[in-house]
């Protein structure tokens, strides 16, 4: 039967949350061609959570191992999956960091090309057909990919997680590569708890209308008061001013970001800030000018000092939970 | 230290996206192109290394129709010794085309001591040719670099991933793609911009292969529904909780 590889992603040894969106896409994708799905974990040995690939719609679950594979080890893994992927029709990754890396590789090692950030796939006529945002969201364009096979990377935070249990029965391989030429030495995180803008479920970004970098506490009050769920963004100007740190920056020059609630506040909404937060699912904008380009995109708007509004909307929140 | 960087030319980010003619890609007209802004990372990185190093060459290479060469002058303006251009009528949409050619010429005018790609381009978001580009030269690369050290053959760079920052090490010769943060890109000045003038740019007609990625459709994005404003002040705080429980069902 053909196979449908979806490359899953582990960080000391947890699968991450965009591991069963990437499997629930491979299932979307094998469905319209009559093909499994193998869920490909790359590490030091099975990760947690890798059992529950099954329950997104994993027909089987496969952890490759080597020594250094415990982290990311771009080569090592990249030849461990071009292996693997041989007489695949498809092989699934994630737009995150590490599959942004990854997925170029593979499909260079297996010498064929690849869509990367898809937001949508289907299957016409025997054929994958994907849709990428480009232009930063300005633009949608429809490709056909005629690969062997197809290389493909998936926008995290657009294809929700859906349970189609299947059997997700787990395999070990251990694989006789090493992790290769570049190898990580070391991961600096960040404060406990920080999740990344492009993975948050809820965005509360700042701009210009803060007024000053230590303003930002009442966004960050604000994340908070969303438990955990929140990540805080800012548009390039406070970016280039040097208020924020560039991970944080949402926009064409930043990151996209697709989350279930984008809060803008004292961003105006240049063009190219709107391009990277289109596709939110609910947009809300704080702004004291009522003509801002944000309200135009905004599904809820609230005009007004958000020096008031902000504290308010934290008070509220934190008495709903 | 002979390095190479691999360019761009991208329409500018305050850029509204109109599809041409043919319904398949951006109607240029009235578009302000621009060096992309992630290779102005990368040239700039390349220029301090060779400053560093003392001596060395930096070379830009481009691939795409003829007016990369103003965006090669650019480079040039910046410091850079000398353009490539690798002339097609269009820039493929498969990258892994566009890293077939680039990998021909940079194996051609090799050996580098160091590639250096932006990290993406801000019109096709693809990031993908800077890492097909080293899997085709067999080097090691280190993608979205935000931080670089050399000391002597070793590379360590960071990499922002998410919530964290990941500390990369390679040798050299090495691919790397640049992110923001890495440095502040010059402009150029205007002794620059006299300068490129008379700086060797050899364009060069390519045939490229055939990609396995079918551009079918542009299209605008689907419009947002029309939003509503939900009142001025604090005041209204409660009304757009309510609208994001109950309406909404986000919260």
């Amino acid at each position: 039967m053909t196979t449908i590889l979806a490359v899953c992603e582990q960080r000391d040894g947890v699968l991450r949350k965009v591991s069963s969106e990437v499997v629930t896409g491979a299932r979307r994708i094998a469905d319209a061609l009559g093909a499994e799905v193998e869920a490909l974990v790359l590490g030091s040995a099975p990760a947690s959570g890798s059992d529950l690939l099954g329950s997104f719609g994993a027909d089987r679950v496969v952890t490759l191992t080597a020594d250094g594979f415990g982290a990311y080890a771009p080569e090592g893994y990249a030849k461990a999956v071009a292996e693997r992927a041989k007489g695949a029709a498809v092989v699934v990754c994630a737009a995150t960091a590490q599959g942004k890396d990854l997925a170029p590789r593979i499909a260079a090692r297996l010498g064929t090309g690849l869509a990367a950030d898809v937001t949508e796939v289907t299957a016409e006529g025997g054929a994958l057909v994907a849709v990428r945002p480009v232009y930063a969201g300005k633009a949608l364009l429809r490709v056909k990919l005629t690969g062997q096979p197809a290389v493909l990377s998936l926008r995290p935070n657009v294809f929700t997680p859906v349970q189609r249990p299947k059997a997700g029965a787990a395999q070990t391989v251990a694989v006789p590569l090493s992790a290769g030429r570049v190898t990580v030495k070391e991961i600096k995180a960040a404060e406990a708890g920080a999740l990344d803008v492009a993975e948050a479920p809820i965005v509360i970004s700042g701009g210009r209308g803060l007024k000053e970098p230590a303003n930002f506490k009442i966004l960050e009050d604000l994340a908070h008061a969303f438990g955990g769920r929140a990540a805080v963004g800012a548009s390039r100007a406070v970016v280039d001013a040097g208020w924020r740190p560039h991970a944080d920056q949402v926009g064409q020059t930043g990151k996209t970001v697709s989350p279930t609630l984008y809060v803008a506040v004292g961003i105006s909404g240049a063009i190219q800030h709107l391009a990277g937060m289109r596709t939110s699912k609910v947009i809300v904008a704080i702004n004291k000018d009522k003509d801002a380009p944000i309200f135009k995109v905004a599904d809820y708007g609230l005009v007004g000092d958000l020096f008031e509004i902000v504290p308010a909307l934290t008070a509220a929140v934190k008495s709903l939970a | 230290m002979k390095i190479a960087v691999c360019i761009k030319r991208v329409p500018d980010s305050e850029t509204r996206v109109k599809t041409a003619a043919d319904g398949k890609s951006l109607d240029d007209a009235g578009v302000k192109f621009i060096l992309n802004p992630y290779d102005e990372f990368a040239v700039e990185e390349a220029l301090q290394r060779k400053e560093k190093a003392g001596a060395g060459e930096v070379v830009v290479l481009a691939l795409g129709g003829p007016a990369g060469q103003e965006t090669i002058r650019t480079a040039l303006a910046m410091g850079a010794d000398r353009g490539i251009l690798l002339q097609t009528d269009a820039v493929p949409p498969d990258a892994f085309v566009t890293a077939q050619a680039i990998a021909a010429e940079l194996k051609a005018g090799g050996p580098w001591d160091l590639v250096f790609f932006g990290k993406m381009a801000i019109d096709d978001y693809n990031g993908a040719v800077g890492p097909m580009v080293a899997e085709l030269l067999d080097l090691p690369c280190v993608t979205a670099v935000s931080h670089l050290a050399i000391e002597g053959a070793t590379v360590t760079a960071d990499r922002e991933i998410e919530g964290a920052v990941e500390v990369v090490r390679c040798a050299l010769p090495a691919v790397l793609t640049t992110d923001k943060g890495i440095n502040e890109p010059r402009y150029p000045a205007l002794k620059g911009i006299m300068a490129a003038k008379k700086k060797p740019l050899d364009v060069k007609a390519v045939a490229l292969a055939a990609g396995v990625i079918e551009v079918l459709e542009m299209t605008p994005p689907p419009a947002r529904k029309e939003g509503k404003i939900v009142g001025e002040g604090a005041t209204a705080v409660p009304e757009l909780v309510r609208l994001l429980r109950e309406e909404a069902k986000v919260l």
